[in-house]
């Protein structure tokens, strides 16, 4: 029988697959990787693109990954996947969208939350009101 | 019978509620389990990381990352998570208390506090509160994604690498049990040492193409999946809380009912003796 060795390919949403295999195909940062078992410590960047698992008995297996970080110990082996393809510029643009909202919300209202203040305001006129006109029938 | 047909309505509208809030309790039970599910899909990612992070942590390595060390506070940051929705008991008051107590510990050491909110109510706080907000992120909804925290956390970090804070805290409902949520405050950075556990014998891995480019990239990622896991632990406590608040709601109404329907009785019983006694005095003058 074939060696195998335990993978594990989990993103942060999902456990995508888990079990034993005899070898699997990605493409590394560096270029293709083919890792068989008993490799030694490896830790690199994986591109978007497929990973072909041979799983125990042979039978062949495509997963899709949108980049991300594999692990290689001589045991296991852990695909850490992203969950969309990721890019410097599309994070940057991900933090400028979050840092508008914020100054957004704390200068103005917006329809949802404002609602306790403009009932706090309402109070207040229709008490200035009241005040107003007790003072006229005087 | 003017008395009893004023308690009819209200009963009526008491029903109407009551039969709003147990459709709410229901809906709040299947989406826990969703929500409860997608917690423990999101936590073989997190240990996975740590694992990781952990043994370069202990690698015999040159490089220093700055998320690793500690520095001096003069400035904390704190990602709030709360609920977009209310109706879900105290459960973000409770957090938001949670946060006020230790912010006042920071403050008495001398140091400032920056925020960043996930989530409707969170944004309303800190709006009447008064803290700095850097980023805010609104609307995840019942299926939160981790696209929704990229942002948030994205400039929590930069603030950090840019020296603006020295801490980082994470702050969530953790969903202990359906019956118990508890606020909590976790260190994101610099990474509790804790984490780093000691090994027997020396070894590193090859890396590719370096270790500070996956080290960045790895730390980075276990930021996001920290956050993100608080984020569906949350939408998981939210969903308990409201349950349990929907439920007690729900009684309430139904034991108002039960009273208002044993005053509705007595107003009918002494509306008909009192008709008979004007009869039977009637029928007495003649």
């Amino acid at each position: 029988m074939a060696m195998t060795v335990q993978l594990d390919v989990v993103s942060a949403e999902e456990k995508i697959f888990s079990g034993l295999v005899e070898s699997i195909q990605v493409t590394g940062s560096e270029g293709e990787l083919g890792i068989l078992p008993g490799h030694i410590p490896l830790l690199t960047g994986i591109k978007p693109g497929m990973v072909r698992i041979v799983k125990q008995f042979g039978e062949e297996h495509l997963i899709y990954v949108a980049g991300g970080v594999l692990e290689v110990q001589p045991h296991t082996i852990t695909v850490l996947a992203d969950v969309a393809v990721r890019a410097e510029d599309l994070d940057e643009q991900a933090a400028l969208a979050a840092q508008k909202s914020a100054t957004e919300a704390m200068q103005h209202a917006g329809a949802d939350f404002n609602y306790a203040e403009a009932a706090a305001q309402l109070a207040e006129a229709i008490a200035q009101l009241r005040l107003i006109q007790k003072l006229r029938k005087k | 019978m003017a008395g009893a047909k004023e308690i009819k309505s209200k009963i009526g509208s008491i029903n109407n509620t009551r039969k709003i809030t147990s459709a709410m309790e229901k809906v709040a039970v299947s989406k826990m389990r969703r929500a409860q599910e997608r917690v423990a899909h999101s936590r073989p990612y997190a240990e996975g990381m740590r694992k990781v992070i952990g043994n370069i942590a202990n690698g015999t390595l040159e490089y220093r990352h700055p998320f690793l060390t500690e520095r001096p506070v003069k400035n904390v940051g704190y990602i709030v998570i709360s609920t977009d929705r209310g109706l879900c008991g105290g459960l973000n008051t409770n957090e938001f208390k949670r946060v006020m107590i230790d912010l006042k510990a920071w403050k008495e050491q001398g140091a400032n506090a920056e925020f960043a909110v996930i989530g409707n109510k969170a944004t309303a706080f800190f709006k009447r509160f008064g803290g700095k907000v850097v980023a805010q992120q609104v609307g995840s909804g019942d299926t939160p994604r981790l696209a929704d925290v990229i942002g948030t956390v994205r400039v929590m970090l930069n603030e950090y690498s840019e020296g603006k804070i020295d801490r980082l805290f994470l702050v969530y409902n953790n969903f202990v049990n359906t019956m118990k949520q508890e606020p909590v405050i976790e260190q994101l950075l610099p990474l509790p040492k804790a984490e780093m556990s000691a090994r027997s014998h020396s070894w590193d891995y090859i890396y590719e193409p370096d270790p500070k480019a996956i080290l960045d990239k790895l730390l980075d990622r276990y930021v996001e999946s920290q956050v993100y896991q608080g984020v569906v632990e949350n939408a998981a406590s939210e969903q308990a809380a409201r349950m349990v608040a929907m439920k007690a709601a729900t009684d309430n109404a139904g034991s108002l009912m039960d009273d208002l329907k044993l005053v509705y009785n007595k107003a009918r019983q002494a509306a008909i003796t009192q008709e008979l006694s004007e009869i039977v005095g009637g029928a007495a003058a003649v």
